[in-house]
């Protein structure tokens, strides 16, 4: 830590606990062990700080390094694997063929998920019985992923949990929550059984278990903010 | 080698003449030099085999690597980058600051520019002058980066270049069929030349888009979503 209490910590965060693209963040920070601030931003109202951040789309999360600010949650992910190279455990694989891949999987779950959460969660009109079926397809492309990618391993990454186990895994709280606000199953047993599996070692996981809260807290959530999005989110996050 | 093991080895690349999202693949392997098979697909009749390279999302481009699929334009250029990185010039840079920047600008040009020039290439009336503000709005945004600089990545193209390169022919397209600038030199000057720069580099005069097909498709488009929406 800083003995100058006038200097700003080299790493700081700017974000809000229930995003999960600020929880990718905090998981790629604690996997590489980089000290760093966390920033908590007030639901409906947008910090200076932020808004001179990220002035283009004024959103969270947003990383200050040596206060040079970067956006984007998996911008940002790969960037934190990319300065801290020499920390173990490496976020992307080394094969370019497998990052290829990975990358692939992880625009598509940013295509799937958050919008088709925001439908089940009641912040954004759309239609329930579609988007629970579209995210089950997801799902079930992703548990064929898995098997291929982690090769038996615990985790997409392998031994360790990588840039796509982020990707995801920063969405099983969420996923949770709605299956409980819709009264839906998506991350089914019987149906991915080896997601299922992985979900709870993800969540168990060292460097998540401290910043991926249980199901309720992000239902609370939902309940306390629920009428501040009427149609349209208007959280600060990407 | 023996001939299957030489084919597999071939670099492929399925793709379809109008797609922009093609080009910026081809216009990568050109930098890099990279000699490869190309495949045209009818995508109203999209072959097995790209049904089974991509069964995602089923489209082009999809390039294929020691007979192993990659699809996503952008995914397909930083593999690109990283699979030949010893090979002709870097498409990302080194620093890890300005990959992020870099990154951080294509999505800008995915998600955030994309949307409203499509809308006001594709409506009429109040929709379409609300979608032309909406883009002048992100263009202003784009200029000031780029702030008289050659190129996105400076003096030689990069991964912004290639991926908001389509811009520079498609948006002089649908001036000339909308009958309206959208990119004027007393707006959005850096833009300006920077499209000509772009279409002027070597890689692209190579290997330029088939303008005359593509402006008799793209008023068959404008055409089909006004009858869709009247």
């Amino acid at each position: 830590m800083s003995s100058t209490k006038e200097e700003a910590p080299a790493v700081r965060v700017l974000g809000l606990w229930a995003s999960p693209f600020v929880i990718r963040v905090l998981i790629a920070l604690r996997l590489k062990g980089v000290e760093h601030e966390v920033l908590e931003e007030v639901v409906g109202k947008k910090s200076e700080l932020l808004l001179r951040s990220n002035p283009v789309h004024k959103k969270i999360p947003v990383l200050l390094h040596h206060g040079k600010p970067i956006s984007e949650s998996l911008i940002i992910v790969q960037y934190i694997d990319e300065v801290w190279s020499s920390n173990a455990p490496a976020i992307l694989p080394a094969d370019p063929y497998v990052r290829a891949v990975e990358r692939f999987w992880a625009q598509y779950i940013d295509d799937k998920f958050p919008r088709g959460i925001r439908i089940l969660k009641g912040t954004v009109d759309g239609n329930k019985d579609e988007i629970v079926e579209q995210l089950s397809t997801a799902l079930q492309l992703l548990e064929e992923a898995f098997l291929k990618l982690s090769n038996g391993k615990h985790y997409f990454g392998g031994d360790n949990i990588g840039y796509l186990d982020i990707a995801l895994g920063s969405h099983v709280g969420w996923v949770r929550a709605v299956e409980k606000i819709a009264g839906v199953q998506l991350l089914d047993a019987a149906k991915v059984p080896h997601l299922v599996a992985w979900a709870d070692r993800f969540c168990a996981h060292p460097a998540v278990v401290d910043v991926l809260p249980s199901a309720d807290r992000f239902v609370e959530y939902s309940v306390k903010y629920g009428s501040f999005f009427p149609t349209r989110p208007s959280l600060p996050t990407e | 080698m023996d001939r299957q093991e030489e084919d597999e080895d071939r670099v492929k690349l399925f793709g379809f003449w109008a797609s922009p999202y093609v080009y910026k693949v081809e216009w990568a392997l050109r930098i890099k030099d990279i000699q490869s098979d190309y495949i045209e697909e009818d995508l109203e009749n999209k072959s097995d085999q790209l049904l089974e390279y991509n069964p995602v999302h089923k489209k082009v481009p999809v390039l294929i690597y020691q007979g192993k699929p990659i699809a996503e334009s952008e995914v397909i250029l930083e593999f690109i980058d990283e699979a030949w990185k010893h090979c002709g010039d870097r498409i990302l840079p080194e620093d890890p600051h300005e990959r992020a920047m870099a990154r951080f600008w294509v999505r800008f040009g995915k998600d955030t520019l994309s949307p409203p020039i499509w809308k006001w290439f594709t409506t009429q009336g109040q929709e379409q002058e609300a979608a032309y503000a909406a883009a002048v709005e992100q263009l202003q945004i784009l200029e000031k980066e780029l702030d008289g600089k050659r190129f996105f990545a400076g003096e030689k193209m990069g991964l912004v270049d290639l991926s908001l390169g389509p811009f520079s022919y498609i948006i002089p397209i649908y001036e000339e069929i909308n009958g309206v600038k959208l990119i004027t030199e007393e707006k959005l000057p850096s833009l300006l030349a920077w499209m000509g720069n772009f279409l002027n580099s070597s890689i692209v005069r190579e290997h330029p888009p088939p303008m005359d097909k593509l402006k008799l498709r793209c008023q068959a488009i404008r055409e089909a979503f006004l009858k869709n929406t009247s």
